[in-house]
């Protein structure tokens, strides 16, 4: 690929820097200012900012659109898409739109089920899995087609991320599906959360064995806690995420007004950890309606500033 | 087999309202043996029907009547005589039997009794559970016999999603995950480098996507 085409996030990455992405929620409503707002508190201290696509089910305004927002804005939006909500066509069609308003980096997801949200009595589509989304963005990208076999005029060129859970069930099938993530074409990984970083060391530790870190940039997740009901919520509400006790305590064991700072310093740690494990090329900071701590969190673990893309 | 449930008789009650002479029409195959509309549930209901209208001092006549199958002609036939004396007609059987009554009595109002579910299979007594979504392409050689197009919420082709913890469906504790049964199995079946191969994008074109379907055997036709 021509640099010119090529995303931040790919450049960075592909020149062996540290990459640093966070996540932008877009609101319930069509207000492009919260947006901006957002995208302005993240500037400066992310390669990349990670759009939602109707999180948890609950309506919000498109990827596609809070993604243009962050364009203009002079950030670098990475679209994540899930195939909850659209067919095939639809999902090939915003691809096209997406990749003509200057979006490139995109993150396939199968989505949260609609029963967890807001409109539990919609229809989902699940006409494909977000392993064969991986594999159209790539065939787009490589074979210039669109899933017919049409030659495409001006094919997307995505940077093409996917997500892996270290921590969902069966643990080493964990592995196996990774693998087919990257052969079906994903460039980067964002995984979940890391709280539990022995388990997390075990899976890198297999997928270095299969050769996998060499074929992917996998960029860690991290979260930082707010409180230690926020812990407590984690760990027993949210499927698929291991917060051990150890953790919860800690959060507990400061005085309530102190618990976010404690938080933010876990997460800073965490991340220091996260640095010296080989394989891992990055970090995805999630703070949920907390974007204001993402630049001191960068700046705290000593990955500020960003380096220049290319 | 098809698996349906019997409506709440308010609902019930409420789309017979308009008619004086009501026949509930039981099937004595599939729903019989999920207990929505065999002779036995066609008997309760018919009481219960009587009893509340009666007491709500509404004139009704109410007629029993059960055949073998009500999605085959040839056992549809012995309901003529039953049909033709009452002004509405209450199938208690799937949706494909509601509507070959429909067809064959074309100038009877047929209502529905029962709610059809799913393609499944008696688990335990008093269990029923969906194993099949009838996507008219079957791949369970490849998934160890377990279905992922049903039995996933999110249909997956190759799964497991992250929401899978300690063998349950993230979206309801009660499921099991598709597809731990399906690693399971496949490690039992010592087949588990299935699981590696990538599993493309489903042809829904023999599902229902490419609308109602028929199946035609020339060699059957007379």
């Amino acid at each position: 690929m021509k640099s010119e085409s090529l995303s931040n996030l790919q450049s960075i990455l592909d020149k062996g820097d540290f990459a640093v992405t966070s996540e932008c929620g877009p609101p319930r409503g069509a207000d492009p200012e919260i947006i901006r707002k957002k995208g302005e508190l993240l500037k400066g201290y992310v390669d990349a900012v990670n759009v939602t696509d109707n999180q948890t089910a609950i309506v919000r305004m498109s990827s596609i659109a809070a993604c243009a927002h962050l364009v203009q804005l002079g950030l670098e939006p990475v679209m994540q898409m899930v195939t909850r909500d659209r067919n095939r066509i639809a999902l090939q069609s915003d691809i096209l739109g997406a990749y003509s308003l200057g979006i490139k980096n995109i993150l396939c997801l199968s989505g949260d089920h609609q029963t967890f949200g807001s409109q539990p009595d919609a229809m989902n589509v699940f006409d494909i899995d977000s392993m064969n989304l991986v594999n159209m963005v790539k065939n787009m990208k490589t074979e210039g087609k669109d899933m017919s076999g049409f030659d495409l005029k001006s094919p997307p060129k995505m940077f093409i991320g996917a997500a892996a859970n270290p921590f969902a069930d069966p643990f080493e099938y964990r592995i196996i599906r990774l693998a087919k993530k990257i052969d079906a074409g994903a460039d980067f990984i964002q995984t979940q959360c890391v709280y539990n970083m022995d388990r997390f060391k075990e899976w890198m530790r297999l997928a270095r064995e299969e050769g996998l870190t060499e074929k992917t940039h996998i960029l860690a997740g991290v979260t930082p806690l707010k409180s230690e009901r926020m812990a407590k919520y984690m760990a027993s509400k949210v499927a698929g995420m291991d917060v051990p006790e150890s953790l919860i305590k800690r959060m507990g064991d400061v005085p309530k007004e102190k618990a976010a700072e404690e938080g933010i310093r876990i997460c800073v740690e965490t991340i220091a950890g996260l640095r010296e494990i080989k394989g891992v090329h990055g970090i995805h900071i999630m703070a949920i309606e907390w974007e204001e701590k993402v630049g001191p969190i960068v700046e705290a673990a000593g990955l500020s500033p960003r380096p220049q893309a290319a | 087999m098809i698996v349906g449930k019997q409506k709440p008789i308010a609902e019930i009650k409420e789309i017979i309202s308009p008619y004086k002479k009501v026949l509930v029409l039981g099937c004595g195959t599939c729903v019989k043996t999920c207990f929505a509309g065999g002779e036995d549930e066609v008997a309760t209901l018919s009481s219960a029907l009587r009893l509340s209208c009666k007491k709500e001092g509404k004139d009704i006549y109410i007629e029993e009547l059960t055949v073998e199958r009500q999605c085959e002609d040839e056992f549809i036939r012995e309901a003529a005589i039953a049909i033709s004396k009452n002004s509405a007609v209450l199938s208690l059987a799937c949706g494909a039997g509601v509507q070959a009554i429909a067809r064959r009595f074309g100038d009877v109002p047929v209502l529905p009794g029962v709610n059809t579910t799913f393609i499944g299979v008696l688990e335990k007594q008093g269990l029923f559970t969906e194993e099949c979504l009838g996507c008219g392409d079957c791949k369970l050689a490849a998934f160890g016999g377990i279905c992922p197009v049903t039995r996933c919420a999110k249909k997956l082709q190759n799964g497991p999603c992250g929401g899978s913890q300690n063998g349950i469906c993230e979206v309801n504790p009660d499921t099991e995950c598709a597809w731990q049964q399906i690693i399971t199995r496949l490690g039992n079946l010592g087949q588990l480098d299935n699981l590696k191969k990538y599993n493309p994008p489903k042809d829904w074109r023999p599902s229902h996507a490419g609308g109602p379907r028929k199946l035609v055997r020339e060699d059957h036709f007379i």
